[in-house]
């Protein structure tokens, strides 16, 4: 859909520092690398994309190269480990890059893209992908697409339909597969299809003990909350207990407890609080709001998992 | 003879590119856009058959030329034209029509004159491609 530049308008010299900063990437890498603890090896490769996408840029613009580079990606790793997240930045990225004319994100799986009776699949596939056009498709669990056990399984359309305009419209959209690194690589291994058009494949590593808590300093800032010195040293506590336990959803996990938190600071401040209360009071989260979890006791919070 | 309906009919045809801009104009406008075909040129044939649904929620226009592509490799030899439907204002109505494809040859009108009354004359036009049967006609 790009017009042609003619062979005179070619750029002759291109300040790559200052391609970084007008284009607005620096901004992003920037956001990025506030905004998000920890994710080193993503971050890196977020970063090499990104130059890589640059210079690609540079390239076209003095006439070196036609085409343009796959930019379809996998991300994989463990729950809560900020893959929807890193792939809004994506977005956002790529739409400054000049890669993808919107920038938006269209988040989908499987329920939205298989249908479910014969012939109800493929309108479904693609009326996802028109709404993804000019932005970045971004399918959650991607595995659950392909079910081998099941022949007649619809969600092979829909990766057939996928695998087509992922290849035909390249320049329209950008496919982000995400979901947890075991099962993503079984899915690749069925489907060799996806595998040779997915040039980047960037893995997302747990978070340490201590990116959790400051994760959740940060997460109760933007609340208008905040720890005690103590609590801290209780939620680091928590975390070293709560890695232990089934169902560890890293971020996510962080996300809950601090929910569970600020319902027992609101019990507590309700039960011994008379007349009046301050801010502070209001904001404070004491020790004994995380120390009462029942993660303590060796159990997980069962009405909340 | 070259039809000419809807906006810019009398300027060349429009490059996939055009289309583009002119669709994603109408996007921005918050405008539905559809895509409809037919077979009859004749200009009182105002009801096309639609190529889907009108797409409401595509924020880009890639989309719109997706469907149109798909609807040329089935209906390339017909008239199809992309239309604008704007709900914003409260009252429905189209706001931009184009003719996105036409077939090859384009036949024409017949022009018939009929005595009437008196020495009145009544005009009556029929395109020649519509006296052969629906679906055979370009």
């Amino acid at each position: 859909m790009e017009e042609e530049v003619p062979a005179d308008k070619f750029v002759e010299k291109i300040d790559l520092n200052n391609e970084l900063i007008s284009s607005g990437v620096a901004e992003v890498l920037d956001q990025l690398d506030k905004e998000l603890i920890g994710l080193e090896p993503v971050k890196t490769r977020i970063r090499e994309t990104a130059s890589l996408l640059l210079v690609e840029r540079a390239r076209k613009s003095m006439g070196l190269a036609t085409e343009t580079p796959t930019l379809h990606m996998s991300f994989s790793g463990n729950p809560g480990t900020g893959k929807t997240t890193v792939a809004l930045k994506m977005a956002d990225l790529l739409h400054k890059l000049g890669y993808v004319r919107k920038g938006h994100l269209v988040s989908v799986t499987r329920d939205d893209l298989v249908g479910q009776y014969i012939g109800h699949t493929a309108p479904k596939t693609k009326e996802i992908l028109k709404k993804a056009m000019g932005g970045v498709l971004f399918i959650d669990e991607a595995y659950y697409l392909y079910r081998p056990e099941n022949e007649r399984d619809y969600g092979q359309e829909a990766i057939e339909i996928l695998l087509q305009v992922m290849e035909n419209n390249r320049d329209d959209l950008v496919v982000i597969l995400a979901g947890y690194t075991g099962k993503m690589a079984k899915f690749f291994e069925s489907n060799p299809g996806f595998r040779s058009r997915i040039a980047h494949h960037i893995e997302f590593p747990d978070y340490s003990t201590d990116e959790l808590v400051n994760i959740a300093e940060t997460m109760l800032e933007n609340q208008n909350y905040y720890m005690t010195k103590e609590s801290t040293v209780a939620l680091k506590e928590y975390v070293k207990l709560r890695r232990e336990q089934p169902h560890f959803a890293n971020a996510r996990s962080i996300r809950n407890a601090l929910d569970r938190a600020r319902l027992r600071h609101a019990n507590r401040v309700f039960k011994t609080q008379k007349g009046e209360v301050g801010a502070d009071t209001l904001s404070k989260i004491e020790e004994e709001d995380i120390r009462a979890s029942r993660v303590f006791k060796g159990g997980i919070d069962k009405d909340l998992e | 003879m070259r039809i000419t309906q809807g906006a810019f009919s009398f300027l060349p045809d429009l490059s996939d590119q055009q289309i583009h801009e002119q669709v994603q104009y109408c996007i921005d406008n918050n405008w539905a856009v559809s895509v409809e075909y037919t077979d009859d040129p004749h200009p009182r044939n105002v009801y096309w058959e639609m190529w889907g649904h009108p797409m409401f929620d595509n924020p880009d226009a890639a989309a719109v030329i997706f469907e149109l592509n798909e609807c040329r490799k089935q209906f390339g030899d017909r008239y199809i034209r992309i239309i604008a439907f704007d709900s914003t204002p409260g009252w429905e109505s189209i706001r931009l029509s184009f003719i996105a494809n036409r077939p090859k040859e384009e036949p024409g009108f017949n022009l018939e004159r009929e005595d009437v009354k008196g020495r009145s004359v009544r005009y009556k036009i029929s395109s020649y491609s519509a006296q052969k049967p629906e679906g055979s006609r370009y």
